[in-house]
């Protein structure tokens, strides 16, 4: 049975999201007997309500409350409201994502060491390093049933896959493989096997892909000690006249305003929104908002160096069939500056339905240039580029000067522009892509722009100093000591992998940091 | 409001329920009717397709507007094999928003207006090549009216479940079980 708690509870952890990191926090607690509440700003919507329909689950899951952008990023003229390709919903980005799980490389964790100063980044080396994540990732690796992990299969790969392979074997690419992924290849954990759907991004309606909503949130509710609730829009974050949070303000289900109080309160609310909440809590005695005596929050967004390539075979390829992202090249992952930037990349297969592909393969394109590649739907094959970007203080979520959201709070502005080093890394990418389906015998081939962006993180970064950044190496606020940031914004830089297992695994290791210190009453 | 009707009984792909059985052609041509192109018959409020009996309604916005519309959605997405009903569901929704926005309905309007002046004597749907139809349609292509059909049509053509299969697309899978023993990996030219 799900605990509920009393609004004047100020026992309680109060955990503002439900995704990676707010869903596996608050399981994770609530095993160790800790009190727990969740606070998700959007619905319920179980597993079996998901729909294989790309326009109706976007209206179900996506999150399309008002945003602004401004930079050079393509997506501010294409999606000027919808910066972000994020989910409000319960178990948050987890019922969108793909499902790569790849651990970061360890001088991914010493960015700032090991590709030197970069003119107009603010790279900074992780307080962590990989080997003291590494525990935390085989539990996760573990906890999500990650393929090729623990002894588990890797999943078959589908069309899509085949096509990339062959390319990669051409190009002499070594590590290819159909991925690690939190994708059951058999029946674990009480769910069953991935059925080759499609659809991955639109909520696995089998249950095959992980996601907090079916896994930890209901064995953190079984235990007693977690609530969840629903349609509850976190607002302001309260403090005392020591500086230390005492709870939350909210608006419920009922569009009524709700306080509740809190022993530690943790923010997982992704990217923009964790900020925007940390921004529109300023007080009095806090006048730049909660945690930002840096002035870091908000600062450095990233959101990985993406694009995509799609090519066009003589014969069809049907990419939709199966897992949307079936199979990755690790190859080009490598930092290895010969190439012209820092960093590297990823290359994961990715494919969209019909009507997203209208939608993004060349946002604002039409004529035949645009429609005889429809055309030929059935013979595409396709490629997600997922590498480092670089953080830069500019990119940044500010709160906008003029609009407020329905609850009279201003609305977050998303600023981003590409650096140089982000833009060779995607030339490279791009040239590549096309060599590898040209080799395969592509007759036509779309270096597509980035989609909104899905990997939304470091605008809370972990520092070892307390001036460089907003959080110290458990997420911790270097300002106040019982308020924690838990999702992707914590991100020092963001690697060339796909972020979930890096949140996930931050958040194993928070429970136990915030576990310990609760019990020897630091917080 | 836009009804679109089909003289013949419901085809497995009619795009809409039928709502009302279609005008002959002969009511139509009682009333007097423009033809316009090879496509498209106006008579009335009407639009009618004579050789693949469908037809459509206006009530806010004058019939030879929206057929010019669907020559214009065409023109922006053209897709030689999908018939032309289905760039006209696509279009048909302006008819109900000028009803209710009368800026929206004098952007339409005006814009259609526009197209028909630069192509001079016979209008926009006159214009028999498609590269002369597109010469004017590089002029406006950033205007908010292009770019407010252009954006209309991402959605309201392409997700239309009744044109996926044209495409080779076929939808949703979770009811038929997935891929798993449907062919994800059945690929052979490789």
């Amino acid at each position: 049975m799900a605990a509920p708690y009393d609004l004047k509870d100020d026992s309680v952890v109060v955990i503002i999201g439900s995704g990676a990191g707010g869903g596996t926090l608050g399981n994770e607690l609530a095993q160790k007997g800790i009190d727990v509440v969740i606070l998700e700003a959007g619905a319920r919507h179980e597993y079996e309500d998901f729909t294989n329909n790309e326009w109706d689950s976007f209206g179900q899951l996506a999150w399309v409350d008002k945003r602004t952008t401004s930079g050079d990023w393509r997506v501010a003229k294409d999606f000027p409201n919808l910066p972000a390709w994020i989910v409000k919903s319960v178990g948050g980005s987890t019922t969108h994502w793909a499902g790569a799980s790849l651990r970061f490389q360890d001088h991914e964790f010493k960015a700032l060491t090991h590709y030197g100063k970069v003119k107009g980044a603010s790279l900074l080396d992780w307080p962590i390093t990989l080997a003291e994540l590494e525990p935390y990732y085989a539990k996760a690796e573990d906890k999500m049933g990650v393929t090729r992990t623990n002894g588990i299969a890797g999943l078959p790969g589908n069309n899509n896959f085949k096509v990339l392979k062959a390319g990669a074997d051409k190009l002499g690419y070594k590590e290819c493989h159909t991925g690690n992924m939190a994708i059951n290849s058999a029946e674990r954990d009480d769910r069953m096997s991935c059925q080759q759907t499609g659809f991955c991004f639109q909520g696995c309606k089998w249950g095959a892909k992980w996601s907090t909503l079916y896994t930890e949130i209901p064995k953190g509710e079984k235990t007693g000690k977690l609530e969840v609730r629903p349609n509850s829009m976190a607002q302001k974050i309260e403090h005392d006249k020591s500086g230390k949070v005492t709870g939350v303000l909210y608006t419920d289900k009922d569009g009524k305003q709700q306080l509740q109080k809190a022993r530690i309160v943790a923010v997982a609310g992704n990217s923009i929104e964790s900020p925007r909440l940390l921004l529109n809590s300023e007080s009095s005695t806090f006048p730049n908002g909660l945690a930002n005596s840096s002035g870091q929050v908000g600062r450095n967004y990233m959101r990985h160096t993406t694009g995509s390539v799609y090519g066009i075979f003589e014969k069809p390829v049907h990419m939709y069939r199966g897992t949307t992202m079936a199979g990755i090249i690790r190859d080009e992952a490598r930092h290895d500056p010969s190439r012209g930037f820092v960093g590297g990349y990823e290359m994961e297969t990715l494919s969209l339905g019909l009507p997203f592909m209208a939608a993004f393969l060349d946002p604002g394109g039409w004529g035949r240039s645009f429609t005889s590649a429809l055309d030929q739907y059935v013979n595409m094959a396709g490629l997600w580029i997922v590498g480092e970007d670089m953080p830069q203080e500019d990119n940044r979520i500010t709160l906008h000067k003029g609009e407020k959201d329905q609850y009279g709070l201003p609305i977050a502005n998303v600023n981003f522009s590409d650096h140089k080093n982000d833009i060779a890394m995607r030339d490279h990418a791009y040239e590549q892509g096309k060599a590898l389906y040209e080799a395969v015998g592509a007759t036509r081939i779309f270096p597509t722009p980035p989609y909104p962006s899905t990997h939304n993180l470091g605008t809370n970064r972990m520092s070892e100093n307390a001036k460089d950044g907003v959080v110290n190496k458990h997420g911790q606020s270097h300002d106040i000591k019982n308020l924690f940031v838990s999702d992707g914004s914590q991100f020092t830089t963001g690697g060339a992998e796909n972020p979930t297992l890096t949140i996930v695994s931050l958040a194993i290791r928070q429970a136990d940091y915030i576990a310990k210190e609760m019990a020897a009453k630091t917080i | 409001m836009v009804t679109i009707f089909n003289r013949k009984a419901a085809a497995p792909d009619t795009p809409e329920p039928i709502e009302k059985q279609g005008l002959s052609r002969r009511d139509l041509l009682k009333g007097g009717t423009v033809s316009l192109g090879a496509i498209l018959v106006i008579g009335g409020s009407s639009i009618i397709h004579p050789q693949f009996a469908w037809g459509l309604e206006t009530s806010n916005l004058k019939p030879e507007t929206m057929a010019t519309l669907i020559q214009l959605a065409r023109d922006i997405y053209p897709h030689d094999h999908i018939p032309d009903r289905f760039y006209a569901i696509a279009v048909k929704p302006y008819d109900a928003k000028a009803g209710e926005d009368p800026k929206t309905k004098k952007m339409i309007e005006d814009g259609i207006a526009d197209l028909d002046n630069r192509a001079g004597k016979g209008g926009y749907i006159g214009l028999g090549w498609e590269d002369d139809r597109l010469a004017i349609l590089r002029k406006v292509e950033d205007t908010p009216f292009f770019q407010t059909v252009r954006g209309g049509l991402v959605t309201g053509l392409y997700n239309q479940e009744q044109i996926w299969p044209l495409f080779g697309y076929e939808g949703e899978s979770y009811s038929k079980g997935g891929y798993i023993a449907r062919g994800f990996g059945d690929i052979e030219w490789l």
